[in-house]
């Protein structure tokens, strides 16, 4: 393994942002979003390498994919047994996640270059948009849960960065910092988990955590699980709060409220980072430590199940009343995520029973692709129509011919029609969910077809409809900003039949999905019903839609208004949080605690006043005082110390 | 031979600079120092380049002198605080008619407590000190027009005489128990009998006196403010700092056996000296007073890494010393500045100092929260390995003590960068610096805020003070 190469996979996106962030207004023109496109052009090309390397030479050893710690480097040493390593972990997670990053992000970098043309901090915009790329990877080539926790942070950072670009707008600044603020707060429940599994585990490393936690003969494992709060075991009280870390940076209920607003960025922002790579993190930091929920926690599994499937299901439901065309694709993203989310938790560990694992992983890959186009292609349109609602949209397919197809293209894959991409990850996310647990899998089957359903009102409220009279004269846009929705076109249609199971799975033993074709009947039968209904609603000018959220009264404002659940949060901010405990903490501050520090200070004044008799300033005194020092000493440790 | 130019290395280099501005002194025409200035710094600046070179331990004149890695560092550490003092009092020198034999009492001074730090013999001990001090008196007098300059030799002389007086006493007695002055053969000797822990207690006063430990340390302030600042961060910087060395290695080789009585004095003293010292600081109105209670308080900290009795008591003195290098020297040099500019000294006279001046009003504002142990300048990480050595005696109330003078002290250090950037005020001081004045401002401040974070250096002094044993 070229551990050179691995390096500087993350490192060349830092060298990108470290000259565009110093010397931003060194650079004229486009050449700061040149400089960084092709330091990720490398990086990607690397990481296509390093991960070839892993698959085909490297990796495999008698049948199974075994990690590599490919490079290793004590940080911290605070004892003999508590030492924080920085490190490199290989292993199919994280191949895959390098390929999906380095990918994402070039696609995300050359379409850049176009979209943000002529903004002012143009290379600022590079900088941030490197840091995020250089904190993604290394979160994701992490052998260690604390350098992970590092880089999770350095993530949130650069997602705050990035939400707040325009920060000349109300709505952005505070979009970026409730997004920081949710997360962090979830990100506190994390930290919390990292210590008590670091304590129960014996170790930071990913790896001596699986080994130590999972074994139940091992005496970490027992003091573990022996060790108990309100009748969960220790154990499963570090998970809980390692998953809520990861639910939420994944946007899951009841921790999505910030993904949504925080659509506020730029859009290739939205593509990269609130769609494919950083909201997928805690999916990924659950699979990193998936032999750890399967193993070592009792029904952890299950809660991170039921958040999944909740959660896929209330976004998909929400995203059928959206008007703002982004919002849309944010709710679309939490569903998907859901999606994976309750892959990996139906799963179980090992051989057949791990299918939901290699399924949630392999939605991830396929999920990255078409939300990126998705997004992508939302950020033409927005740019051809100066708009975010779908209501000052309609009939762009002429308009915008290589938009609409890799537009449509991207639908059907989410949507879950073969031979599209999604089919293949979304009927192995359900067969799973079928052999582990059944009401699990209805729910799912409903939102996949309420999938459908959406995504295709979006499509037809965009590119069909009524032609509306648009003040643009530009056209489509550039070859640069087309080039990346081509190519994810392209890989939207072929991913699907890339074989994954061969290459990830819950323990590393290649396994190979065997779908029923029987058993797809059913799920693309209620997608393409979804389709249809769409058709009929939104593909002409029609009153339909607006009398069916009329029938549906009281549900469709309930739907409109997201569950009311921002509303739940302001209430308990401001009602609960501020009025009985920020207040009177604020009271006992002002008026006890300076209370208490002014009387010290007046008496230490006091004090100082009444010794300054000392310093003189004659040197006969001086001597005196030395003198009887002396003496005193002496006295003291000869007659009554010295016993 | 080479045994002698290699283990007194150190020292000859300093002997072959004061010889060679003795001779330039009497060459010396009419128009002053500013000539030489950048020479002497040249000069210093290679004595201290080749301290860092063809190190050896080992010892001489029959063990009267030995030389180890360890002393090697101090020595180094003592080289580098005076390049950086003859830097930033470039400006002043420069334009003192006696610049040369300042320098020739400066490296004296300095000679003499390499010697010091060397000898394994009380007499030599003695002679070293003397020649430690009495150079120094002179440079204390070297605002000649000043009549507090004198004042400020004059009690420096008396007060160190009658402490010597004391000291040498203490030596005698310690002769006539022990019947030699050899520091080996004391250290097997010695034993807790009351004429023994009567000659200790002598001694100690003497270590006590130079580093102004309560209640020895009376002259301090009234020495500092009328000396000149350059000399006044020579005493609060070099000379507490080689005192700091001395004690430990005094108290750790020689004394070992005595541990159980010099652990109570050393607890005794810096609960005296935190207490006074953090008191008497909040009170001062001149900023150069107000340093040298601050630098008292600092002393008794020091006094707690060293009562941790291990190898990391005296690896977290010595990392101790060469932050409060940077973060002294820090204050000092801008203290410097403007004292050189405008003649002020007076805390209120650096009201509204950061609107004219941001860089200075940092710098100063970076220095003090380093010796106040903010994190996350070093200033946070050397108080914190003091208190963690300290720790190893698990005398918690001492710790908590300790902690809490701490807190007080962030009040008198706060309150000058109060005054430096919230309080308004009428008349600005106009300053202009040497660029080697700012060239050791700008090393002192990337001292602050890189030290703290680089691990290997307290690793590495660990490794030398542990392979000690």
């Amino acid at each position: 393994m070229n551990v050179l190469y691995l390096l500087l996979i993350p490192l060349l996106p830092f060298a990108g942002f470290l000259l565009t962030g110093l010397f931003g207004k060194a650079f004229r023109g486009s050449s700061a979003g040149l400089l960084n496109t092709t330091l990720l052009l490398i990086s990607f090309l690397l990481s296509v390498k390093v991960v070839s390397d892993y698959f085909f030479i490297h990796g495999l050893l008698e049948d199974r994919y075994v990690p590599i710690i490919a490079f290793q480097l004590e940080w911290l040493r605070f004892s003999e047994d508590l030492v924080i390593n920085m490190g490199v972990l290989m292993d199919p997670l994280t191949a895959v996640m390098l390929l999906v990053v380095t990918f994402i992000s070039l696609m995300v970098h050359m379409y850049s270059i176009a979209y943000m043309k002529g903004e002012e901090r143009f290379a600022t915009y590079f900088s941030f948009l490197s840091l995020f790329t250089f904190s993604m990877l290394g979160l994701v080539m992490s052998s260690n849960i604390f350098q992970t926790y590092i880089f999770w942070e350095l993530v949130g950072v650069s997602s705050f960065l990035l939400i707040g670009y325009y920060f000349q707008k109300p709505s952005a600044v505070a979009a970026s910092k409730k997004a920081f603020i949710v997360t962090r707060f979830a990100d506190l429940g994390f930290l919390i988990g990292i210590l008590v599994l670091s304590y129960y585990g014996n170790s930071f490393d990913f790896l001596a955590l699986s080994a130590n936690l999972t074994s139940y003969d091992s005496s970490f494992h027992q003091a573990a699980i022996g060790a108990g709060f309100l009748g969960i075991s220790a154990l499963s009280w570090g998970l809980i709060l390692v998953f809520m870390g990861g639910a939420g940076k994944s946007a899951m209920f009841p921790l999505h409220i910030w993904l949504p607003d925080a659509m506020e960025g730029p859009t290739p922002v939205s593509a990269l980072i609130h769609a494919a790579t950083m909201v997928v993190a805690g999916v990924f930091l659950v699979a990193r430590m998936f032999a750890l929920f399967a193993l070592g926690g009792t029904n952890v599994l299950e809660l991170v199940a039921w958040t999944g499937i909740i959660s896929a299901m209330m976004a998909a439901l929400i995203a059928c009343t959206q008007q703002d065309i982004k919002r849309v694709l944010a709710y679309s993203t939490m569903s998907q995520i859901g999606f994976m989310m309750f892959a990996i938790g139906v799963s179980g560990y090992g051989s057949e029973s791990g299918l939901g694992y290699t399924a949630g992983m392999f939605h991830l890959f396929t999920h990255a692709m078409f939300k990126a186009l998705l997004f992508l292609g939302a950020g033409a349109v927005i740019h051809f129509v100066h708009s975010n609602y779908m209501d000052d949209m309609g009939g762009l397919r002429k308009m915008m011919p290589v938009t609409h197809i890799t537009f449509l293209l991207a639908c059907l894959a989410i949507a879950g029609i073969p031979p599209f991409a999604g089919f293949f990850s979304k009927e192995e996310i359900l067969l799973a969910s079928y052999n582990a647990n059944r009401i699990i899998f209805w729910l799912a089957l409903f939102t996949s077809g309420l999938t459908a359903f959406y995504m295709f009102r979006l499509y037809f409220s965009i590119f069909w409809k009524k032609e509306k009279a648009y003040q643009n004269h530009q056209g489509e846009g550039g070859g640069l900003l087309l080039t990346p929705l081509v190519i994810l076109g392209i890989l939207t249609v072929v991913s699907g039949f890339i074989p994954f199971g061969n290459f990830v799975s819950s323990d590393g033993v290649p396994v190979s999905p065997h779908l029923d074709l029987k058993f797809s009947i059913l799920p693309v039968g209620l997608s393409l019903a979804g389709i249809i209904i769409a058709s009929r609603l939104y593909m002409k000018e029609s009153v339909l839609p607006e009398k069916l959220s009329a029938r549906l009264g009281r549900i469709y404002k309930l739907l409109r208004g997201k569950f009311y659940i921002d509303e739940i949060y302001l209430f308990i901010a401001k009602k609960i949080i501020f009025r009985f405990i920020s207040r009177p903490a604020a009271w006992v501050d002002r008026n006890i605690v300076d209370g208490l520090i002014n009387t010290s200070a007046a008496a230490t004044q006091l004090f100082s006043i009444s010794t300054s008799g000392m310093q003189s300033g004659k040197l006969q005194h001086y001597a005196g005082y030395f003198l009887s020092g002396v003496l005193l000493l002496i006295v003291l440790f000869i007659f009554l110390l010295s016993n | 031979m080479t045994d002698i130019l290699l283990l007194m290395k150190h020292e000859l280099t300093l002997v072959v600079i004061i010889v060679l501005l003795l001779i330039l002194k009497i060459r010396e025409k009419e128009e002053g120092a500013e000539n030489y200035m950048p020479f002497v710094n040249i000069m210093l600046a290679g004595n201290f380049l080749l301290g860092l070179v063809l190190n050896r331990g080992g010892e001489l004149f029959d063990g009267m002198f030995v030389s180890d890695n360890i002393m090697v560092l101090q020595k180094n550490i003592l080289n580098f605080g005076v390049l950086m003092i003859s830097m930033q009092s470039s400006a002043w020198l420069g334009r003192h008619r006696h610049a040369p034999e300042f320098f020739v009492l400066l490296l004296s001074t300095l000679l003499g407590m390499f010697l010091l730090l060397s000898s394994r013999n009380l007499l030599m001990f003695y002679l070293a000190l003397e020649l430690s001090t009495i150079p120094l008196a002179a440079m204390c007098n070297y605002d000649l027009a000043k009549r507090r300059s004198s004042e400020a030799a004059m009690k420096l002389i008396l007060s160190s005489a009658l402490s010597s007086g004391i000291l040498l006493f203490g030596i005698s007695l310690f002769y006539g128990a022990t019947g030699t002055f050899d520091f080996r053969e004391i250290s097997s000797l010695a034993d807790s009998s009351a004429l023994q822990i009567m000659a200790f207690i002598m001694v100690f006063t003497g270590f006590a006196f130079k580093l102004s430990v309560v209640p020895f340390h009376l002259w301090t302030a009234d020495v500092y403010e009328g000396s000149p600042v350059a000399v006044t961060s020579f005493l609060s910087v070099i000379s507490k700092g080689v005192m700091v060395f001395a004690l430990c290695n005094v108290l750790y080789t020689v004394f070992n056996q005595m541990s159980s009585i010099w652990y109570d004095l050393i607890v005794i003293t810096s609960v005296l000296t935190m207490a006074i010292g953090n008191l008497f600081a909040i009170r001062q109105e001149n900023i150069k007073r107000f340093l040298a209670f601050s630098s008292i308080a600092q002393v008794s900290y020091i006094l707690i890494g060293i009562s941790g009795m291990s190898a990391h008591g005296m690896t977290s003195s010595i990392y101790f010393i060469l932050i409060y290098i940077f973060s002294n020297l820090g204050a000092f040099g801008v203290v410097a500045i403007v004292s050189h500019a405008s003649g002020k000294e007076s805390i209120n006279d650096y009201r509204g100092f950061a609107h004219k001046n941001p860089a200075l009003a940092w710098i100063l504002t970076i220095s003090l929260f380093s010796l106040a142990g903010i994190p996350p300048t070093a200033g946070f990480f050397g108080k914190l390995f003091l208190l963690n050595s300290g720790a190893g005696q698990e005398n918690w109330y001492l710790i908590i003590f300790a902690s809490m003078n701490m807190i007080v002290s962030l009040y008198y250090y706060l309150r000058v960068v109060k005054s430096m950037f919230m309080d308004e005020t009428e008349e600005e001081i106009n300053v202009e610096s040497t660029w080697l004045a700012r060239l050791s401002l700008y090393i002192c401040v990337g001292g602050i805020l890189i030290t703290g974070f680089t691990t290997g250096i307290y690793e590495h002094i660990l490794s030398l003070a542990q392979s000690l044993k």
